[in-house]
């Protein structure tokens, strides 16, 4: 199964220009280099803070578009990693072992991500209709 | 939280630290012991040992080096025990030696040749004195973390016969001594080939299995996967490492589409291209480029990854690069020459320039040994020759097709075809 770990926001990486630093960006970068080694990773990135995005509010029809920075800094996402495991068990015992991303008080948050066989019900049938006519080609039983 | 409860939670605790430490701490035991059977056991020993006791005390701080602590203070007993008890015995005597040796080496600090003990774990496991079987269950085992019971569930084997297999293993490498490194020059390249095809041969196994089976066997597709990554990080220097990682990468995002809900199998071409999955097209093509940037496209993983890759960036499958896929094909027949890879050339071929240039070149696959109980060379044939007008040839070559294939669904389809054509 596969998670996102999302490392939220401070008022410190929310600071336009902000960047890490250099002690905690070589912590980071040991173990990023652990989670690669074991194979755990299947993407990463760090977040621009919040000045430089921009939302869009939906009201029925209506659409607004809000620039940042935005308040409520504890919500916002510094970055995330998508991580392929076999339990949330082993998502927290890695977090467990992250270096604090922001020095003082931080946290991190765990989500697992919606595979295929979760949407198995709403797809059968439609998925049903569409491959009953397909065409058997033979051509390509050869590839995989 | 009742008792029951927190019990469940810590034993999910353990599993899962045992799931990240268990391959970094037998490898490490297996540097310090020089066995790697002594090493699973040790580590064994110390899984044991925590299950008794973070139940009460709770997980440590830090996991692994508990474990490690404990595994280093279980091989100090072992070899203390085994040399008391027989001082003269050879064998034990040169555990001391060993002993002798490495307890310096307990206190080195473990960050720093992690790595290389987990790739020196690779070799050994793959080693060629093992047979394919033993070196598959042996990966998966020390490096997967896998149990002897789910490799069994997944290869569909007695367990007995797993475990057997995997204590030969363990004593095989131990009588013949093979020492625990790091393979140089052209031993290097030889005994990397053993690793890459242990990997890709798991990926296959579970990406054969169709749906209703056990779970855990397409589940090796996402262990093979693993393993590949963890090499790609190892040694990433060897172009093949990269190019086997983004072909399982290519091969796994498709794993969605390629059946249907009852399970029936879809053909690449038929394929809803919507269902694949992009983050693992963008690895492998990004894995792709490490191999361009290192200059290996002509192997052979490189290049069933760069036809892959050619599927992988047709938006449809009417955008396929077939001329690309026909040359791709022609380079790999040379590089690694077999029957299968001509008849995938001869599909290509006829997809690039038209059944009649496919099929000449399946016809001169018809004599073939190797191809003649393959039911696909008639069925390829049987395709072409419907294109080309040739109905009572096509009938016959699909009905030819139907008795050679074992699964009773393609059986019906292919009848099912013959029956169609006009």
């Amino acid at each position: 199964m596969r998670f996102m770990v999302i490392v939220k926001a401070t008022k410190e990486s929310e600071k336009e220009g902000a960047l890490p630093d250099s002690q905690l960006l070589a912590e980071m970068g040991k173990f990023n280099e652990e989670l690669l080694k074991a194979g755990v990773v299947l993407a990463m990135d760090g977040l621009q803070p919040s000045v430089k995005g921009a939302r869009v509010k939906f009201s029925g029809k209506s659409r607004t578009v809000i620039d940042g920075p935005f308040a409520e800094t504890k919500e916002l996402i510094a970055g995330f990693w998508i991580w392929r495991l076999n339990s949330l068990d082993e998502a927290i015992e890695w977090v467990k072992r992250c270096p604090n991303p922001h020095g003082g008080e931080s946290e991190i948050e765990i989500r697992q991500v919606f595979e295929m066989e979760d949407f198995a019900p709403i797809l059968s049938q439609e998925e049903i209709q569409k491959k009953v006519n397909a065409r058997a080609d033979l051509i390509g039983q050869v590839e995989k | 939280m009742s008792a029951t409860d927190q019990h469940q939670a810590i034993h999910q605790a353990i599993d899962a630290v045992w799931r990240i430490e268990s391959p970094r701490l037998i490898a490490a035991l297996t540097r310090i012991t020089r066995d790697v059977g002594l090493a699973e056991d040790l580590a064994q020993e110390a899984l044991v040992a925590a299950l008794e006791q973070w139940p009460q005390s709770g997980v440590p701080d830090k996991p692994g080096a508990w474990l490690m602590a404990t595994a280093k203070h279980r091989a100090l007993d072992h070899f203390r025990r085994n040399t008391l008890l027989d001082r003269k015995h050879a064998e034990l005597g040169r555990h001391y030696e060993a002993l002798e040796q490495t307890v310096p080496d307990f206190d080195t600090p473990l960050d720093d040749t992690i790595g290389d003990d987990l790739l020196r774990l690779v070799f050994i496991s793959c080693h060629p004195i093992l047979s394919p079987e033993a070196r598959v269950a042996l990966t998966l085992r020390l490096l997967g973390g896998l149990s002897t019971d789910e490799i069994a569930r997944a290869f569909l084997a007695p367990e007995s016969t797993v475990a057997q297999r995997i204590v030969r293993a363990k004593r095989t490498l131990s009588d013949a001594h093979v020492p625990f490194e790091i393979p140089r020059g052209a031993e290097f390249t030889a005994r990397l080939a053993s690793v890459l095809q242990v990997i890709y041969l798991v990926f296959n196994e579970g990406y054969t299995a169709t749906q209703g089976d056990d779970w855990l066997r397409p589940a090796l597709c996402d262990d093979a996967l693993r393993l590949g990554r963890i090499l790609a990080e190892l040694v990433p220097d060897e172009p093949e490492v990269h190019a086997l990682a983004a072909l399982m990468e290519i091969q796994a995002s498709r794993a969605h589409a390629r059946t249907d809900s009852a399970g029936n199998a879809i053909l690449l071409l038929d394929q809803d291209r919507a269902l694949w999955d992009q983050l693992l097209i963008r690895r492998g093509l990004a894995a792709l480029e490490r191999v361009e940037s290192l200059h290996g496209s002509n192997g052979p993983y490189a290049l069933q990854a760069a036809i892959a890759s050619c599927h992988a960036r047709a938006r449809t499958a009417a955008e396929t690069n077939w001329l690309r896929i026909a040359s791709l094909y022609e380079t790999l027949a040379q590089v690694s020459p077999s029957p299968v890879v001509e008849l995938n050339r001869a599909v290509a071929v006829a997809m690039a320039f038209g059944p009649a240039a496919g099929l000449e070149r399946v016809d001169a696959l018809v004599a073939e040994p190797s191809l003649r109980n393959y039911h696909l060379l008639p069925a390829v044939r049987a395709d072409l020759l419907s294109k080309l007008g040739r109905i009572e040839e096509a009938r016959a070559e699909l009905s030819r097709a139907a008795s050679l294939t074992g699964n009773t669904r393609e059986r019906d389809l292919l009848l099912a075809r013959a029956a169609q054509l006009k």
